[in-house]
């Protein structure tokens, strides 16, 4: 069942009290992210070990839907192995959400998502130097 | 014919009516298209279904009928702007006529020189300079602007040095919705021998216009702003200028005559139109200007000035400390243009602050009144950015519009407070 925009509990509560906000000092990876229709920014930070995604932060300046997106992801791929977070695809992200979004929309919650997946890429290339 | 100008009216000119009626859609996005009426689509129907052919070239009859459709379409547009036939050039739209007129004149200008523009620019009258800029010596400034009132002469004229060779202006903002003041700055920059383009996309729409008035020396407008389809649009130029530009695009219907080495081109407008027109969009905004003569466009900017009168005192009454909007107040001197935050300076846990995100905005407008509203910078980085936002939510009104409509707006501004303030 999608909900709609107009009350979603999920995203309500993660834009209300997002997870994982803020910074890390010295991450192993960080990166600036904006999405150009509406000026959305994030600035996420990454500490990475043996593979696994050790911790995750962000500061997002957006809408309900990057928010609560950037805080649904950090929750999910927190503690999880990079090549694991790698398979995660577009679609997984949009149905942990749970809205029914049009395309326009679909690129705030894929804002985080875009930023996570190329920090990772450029990790796990370092790492096989 | 239509003598009153009622809205309800005119909305049954416009088959969309009938979808927007049954789901019950108030479209308030006019500042980026226009709905289109029956006679537009009609125009561009009946072209196909009877005289379609290629135009300038065929000496057999539909061929001759299609070039008389198009030439008459050009000599009505002109007629619409108090401009003439040879000075009337159809492009895709006002980006392409500016575009077009930055790449032209840079070169006659041997890339030299100082192009002003206002910090209310679309990027359409910001990038093809910036563009300019990167592959001559050709200079943009931007001059200083203000929020709550129009620009006028004093304004610019504080700006130009001995190097400015262009001034090139919006005549409406589409973010603030500030018609600019422009009588005398025509004649004024004529006297210092300076270039005055206007881009006039969010104004030919809604108000009269005529080239002669402006005393400008190019000006630019869409076509899908103003009931007709998208793909055309008008640089107008004065003739003398236009002759001395240099061609934008080469290709067929521009060229006299094309050696192996070098061309001749083509008299105006003809010039600046290679490869085959868009024949069609000619046509239906031919259409379309029929349709804004019958309404009368001092009866348009009445209508319009009407609502963004109410707007602005529904706004007020309303009450509302997070609702901070933009743009002068006086109706006067602002089209029916009305961007808006909903942003509250204090309160609320939130870690980024008490403020409602446009697009969260204009996704609920949508979804709980169906309100159609615009959100993002509107292609206006600049103004956007000296506004100390990065967005606004943007309602713009047009001939179908009514108080009601504005009502709806508030209505759901209300609720989305309601919704997402704390």
């Amino acid at each position: 069942m999608s909900d709609d925009i107009i009350y979603s509990a999920i995203i309500d509560e993660h834009y209300e009290e997002p997870r994982n906000f803020g910074k890390i000092e010295d991450p192993d990876e960080d990166i600036m992210e904006t999405n150009p229709t509406c000026g959305d920014t994030i600035a996420m930070y990454l500490r990475l070990g043996d593979g696994k995604i050790r911790e995750i932060k962000y500061v997002a300046r957006g809408c309900l839907i990057s928010v609560a997106s950037a805080s649904i992801l950090s929750e999910r791929v927190s503690g999880k192995d990079v090549s694991e977070v790698l398979k995660m695809s577009k679609n997984d992200i949009l149905s942990y959400l749970g809205l029914d979004l049009g395309p326009a929309r679909e690129k705030c919650a894929l804002l985080s998502y875009d930023a996570l997946i190329k920090m990772l890429r450029k990790y796990e290339k370092e790492a096989k130097k | 014919m239509i003598n009153m100008f009622d809205p309800l009216e005119i909305r049954k000119h416009f088959p969309i009516f009938e979808r927007f009626q049954r789901d019950g859609i108030v479209y308030l996005d006019n500042a980026a298209t226009t709905q289109k009426p029956s006679e537009v689509i009609n125009a561009i129907v009946n072209y196909y279904e009877n005289s379609n052919s290629n135009v300038h070239r065929g000496v057999y009859r539909i061929g001759e009928e299609a070039t008389d459709l198009y030439n008459r379409s050009r000599e009505n547009i002109a007629r619409f702007i108090g401009g003439t036939p040879e000075g009337t050039i159809f492009v895709r739209n006002a980006t392409e006529a500016l575009n077009l007129a930055a790449s032209s004149l840079t070169r006659m200008l041997g890339g030299e020189g100082e192009v002003l523009v206002t910090r209310m620019e679309h990027h359409s009258n910001i990038v093809p300079w910036q563009i300019a800029s990167s592959v001559s010596g050709i200079r943009l400034r931007m001059m200083e602007s203000h929020t709550d009132r129009p620009l006028k002469w004093e304004d610019i004229e504080k700006d130009i040095t001995g190097k400015t060779k262009i001034v090139s202006v919006t005549h409406v903002s589409n973010l603030l919705g500030t018609i600019n003041d422009l009588r005398e700055v025509g004649k004024n920059l004529h006297d210092l021998g300076i270039i005055f383009i206007v881009d006039a996309a969010q104004s030919v729409p809604h108000m009269p216009v005529n080239v002669n008035d402006l005393e400008c020396d190019l000006l630019a407008f869409s076509g899908h702003k103003m009931l007709a389809p998208s793909g055309i649009g008008v640089l107008y130029g004065k003739p003398e200028l236009l002759d001395r530009m240099p061609p934008y695009m080469g290709g067929g219907e521009m060229i006299k005559e094309v050696f192996e080495d070098h061309f001749t081109a083509a008299d105006i407008p003809e010039k600046f139109e290679a490869g085959t027109p868009n024949i069609e969009g000619a046509i239906g905004l031919s259409a379309a200007v029929d349709f804004l003569k019958n309404l009368g466009m001092d009866n348009v900017r009445n209508h319009e000035k009407d609502l963004i009168s109410y707007t602005l005192r529904r706004e007020q009454e309303m009450n509302m400390p997070s609702l901070i909007s933009y743009g002068p107040r006086d109706p006067e001197v602002r089209g029916g243009i009305y961007a808006f935050n909903i942003r509250k300076k204090d309160g609320g846990d939130r870690p980024f602050g008490n403020e409602v995100h446009p697009h969260d905005i204009s996704h609920l407008a949508d979804r709980i009144e169906g309100v159609e509203l615009r959100s993002g910078h509107h292609c206006a980085m600049p103004q956007t950015v000296s506004l100390g936002v990065y967005a606004t939510a943007r309602a713009s009104f047009y001939i179908y519009n009514t108080r009601d409509d504005v009502d709806h707006l508030f209505d759901v501004i209300g609720k989305i407070e309601r919704r997402m303030i704390k």
